[in-house]
């Protein structure tokens, strides 16, 4: 693709044209308002945007975790046999392997309500509530030091959570040519 | 290359580099023409004996099949595959790179990665929504969608973890499929994202989009709206056919040369946002930690990468004589401008031939002729891209990165062929 064509279709793409140009595309798609989307709509911005209500303490996310995921994330989410949930906050540089745990590695509170909604539990994903979510979330927090115990999760506090890894992501430089 | 040497008895006036290595012209045309103006002595040769009429030569053969399949000798050239414990779907399979040739790769050997199995996915009932910062949400189904203008792309997918055994201390012994068979290419045709995101009207607030898949995982990454405007396709064929379950049927994003994972498949949602959505695999998953703890984050190119799938272990090389050196070239930033192959350690090096078509963002054929005298030799492949970038070195990868992180392994492997022809994984 020649670059004058690539950027009549970026200039396209961002809506740059009028919508005369609309007329010769196929135009098929149905408009679909929120609230038909709504089902679907389940990613979380790290500023909480889309976080929906509800709300859970550490105490009833141990319920949770009980029942739906320690078969895999083990006793207090110590791993195995799948990912460690807890522990290794400080061993991510130096010379011992690196844990790396939602308390260790993960940037933001958020990415957990949007994992675990969207992912797990891993035989039934897209079942737990909301408040069953936040409990959960709550627990994690909970068991990696993070809240306190009596500390409840739900869209404003969710989202304040300073996780120990905020600051440990440099944005890779692609190489240039030469 | 200069001018052409007139040739006598032997073809070592093409060796090229150390141990053996040939000019990569000799074996496109250069012996057989040789041989027509009568320049060439032909070697003693064991006799051949008398030819058998075999039975299929006799009797009518199969009948017509609705979807053909490989020859029943060929069923060993399969993918393998490791799974997540507890999981029958999840993990990742590899493309038998050793028993494979040309740049394409067969649909049903294409690798995978799936992160919660491979949905059986109704087209009829999949949607695709492209909605958030955009002046109206549009939802498209696959008939829709299968009317617009498309286009063709002939691309290599990589998984962001292929080649990580080289990050490991000791040699691991495997092959080029364990090693590097997270690499696939195929012909994707589709529809441009471009297209339908004009259609939606992107507001201009937006510099992210979100993709989702509709497996159970809802697997998602965040990917950048200007780098990705360009190439961005919904691919809806793969090699002709549509595209597999276990590479998104009834479609999957396309973004040439950049991290396997990116390509979300069973693509179902596309949401324009203002920054990245962090999700778990573009944060706990698919970055790079470096010695020092911190970890790079949205790597997006394959770099430039090479490996020789031939020889390579499980090949063993039954006697000396002369032999072709063949394998993949690829680079997210581009075109391959150039292969060199060493079979002395990376002490001396020579040019491959470079198989017609050359295609950005593609894996490229490789070819180098080599005389093995019987001797040890360490084969090696290193690619230079048309930005000048050149594959590194195991030792500089980690030197520069660490080995603390299992992602974007692009380092030189290497081959070590033993007396008896006996070709293993080693570090030079």
């Amino acid at each position: 693709m020649s670059t004058h064509n690539s950027a009549l279709a970026a200039a396209c793409a961002l809506g740059l044209f009028s919508s005369a140009a609309l007329a010769d595309t196929p135009n098929l798609g149905k408009v679909i308002t929120p609230e038909e989307v709504a089902p679907w709509d389940i990613s979380i911005s790290p500023d909480g945007t889309g976080l929906p209500p509800g709300s859970g303490t550490p105490k009833q996310g141990e319920a949770v975790y009980a029942s739906k995921c320690i078969a895999c994330h083990g006793e207090k989410g110590a791993g195995k046999p799948n990912d460690a949930l807890v522990g290794g906050i400080g061993s991510l540089g130096g010379d011992k392997p690196a844990m790396k745990t939602v308390g260790s590695f993960w940037p933001y509170a958020t990415t957990i309500f949007d994992y675990v909604r969207r992912a797990m539990p891993y035989n039934e994903s897209k079942t737990l509530t909301n408040d069953e979510l936040y409990a959960v979330a709550a627990y994690i927090l909970q068991l990696n030091g993070l809240i306190g115990e009596n500390e409840t999760m739900n869209a404003q506090t969710l989202p304040k959570v300073r996780m120990p890894n905020r600051d440990g992501f440099v944005t890779f430089v692609p190489a240039k040519p030469k | 290359m200069g001018h052409r040497k007139s040739k006598g008895a032997t073809i070592d006036a093409d060796v090229v580099a150390g141990n053996g290595l040939l000019d990569r012209r000799v074996f496109l045309g250069g012996a057989a023409m040789a041989a027509a103006t009568g320049g060439i002595t032909f070697p003693d040769t064991a006799a051949g004996g008398p030819l058998p009429v075999e039975s299929w030569m006799k009797t009518p053969g199969a009948p017509f099949v609705p979807y053909g399949q490989p020859s029943e000798y060929e069923n060993k050239v399969v993918r393998t595959f490791t799974t997540v414990p507890g999981t029958t779907g999840t993990g990742a399979s590899r493309t038998p790179h050793h028993l494979l040739n040309g740049m394409i790769t067969p649909n049903g050997l294409h690798f995978e990665r799936h992160h919660s199995g491979i949905p059986d996915i109704n087209p009829d009932a999949h949607r695709l929504v492209i909605h958030g910062l955009v002046k109206r949400s549009l939802v498209f189904t696959l008939d829709e969608l299968t009317r617009y203008p498309m286009e063709s792309r002939i691309a290599f997918i990589e998984c962001g973890g292929n080649g990580q055994l080289l990050y490991q201390k000791e040699p691991a012994q495997v092959g080029v499929q364990q090693m590097q068979g997270q690499v696939s290419c195929a012909e994707w045709t589709g529809v441009k994202l471009a297209a339908l995101l004009q259609e939606a009207g992107v507001d201009p607030k937006a510099k992210w989009i979100l993709a989702e898949g509709a497996d159970a995982a809802g697997m998602s990454r965040s990917l950048p709206l200007a780098e990705i405007m360009q190439d961005a396709l919904i691919a809806l064929y793969q090699n002709g056919e549509r595209v597999r379950p276990a590479n998104g049927y009834p479609m999957r994003l396309l973004l040439p040369g950049f991290e396997g994972n990116m390509n979300v498949k069973w693509l179902r949602r596309i949401k324009l946002t203002e920054g990245p959505t962090m999700t778990k695999d573009e944060t706990s998953k698919y970055t790079i930690t470096m010695p020092d703890g911190k970890s790079l984050q949205f790597v997006f190119p394959q770099e430039g990468k090479s490996v020789i799938t031939r020889p390579s272990p499980g090949l063993t090389m039954k006697e000396p004589g002369v032999y072709e050196i063949t394998g993949l070239a690829w680079s997210g930033y581009g075109k391959i401008a150039k292969v060199e192959i060493s079979v002395d350690g990376g002490k001396s090096w020579a040019p491959a031939a470079l198989q017609e078509p050359v295609l950005s963002k593609a894996l490229t054929r490789f070819r180098m002729a080599w005389r093995w005298n019987g001797g040890p030799a360490v084969l090696q492949s290193r690619a230079t891209d048309d930005i000048g970038y050149v594959q590194p070195t195991r030792e500089k990868m980690i030197a520069d990165r660490g080995s603390r992180t299992i992602y974007h392994s692009n380092a030189v492997t290497t081959w070590g062929v033993s007396e008896k022809g006996e070709v293993k994984h080693v570090y030079a």
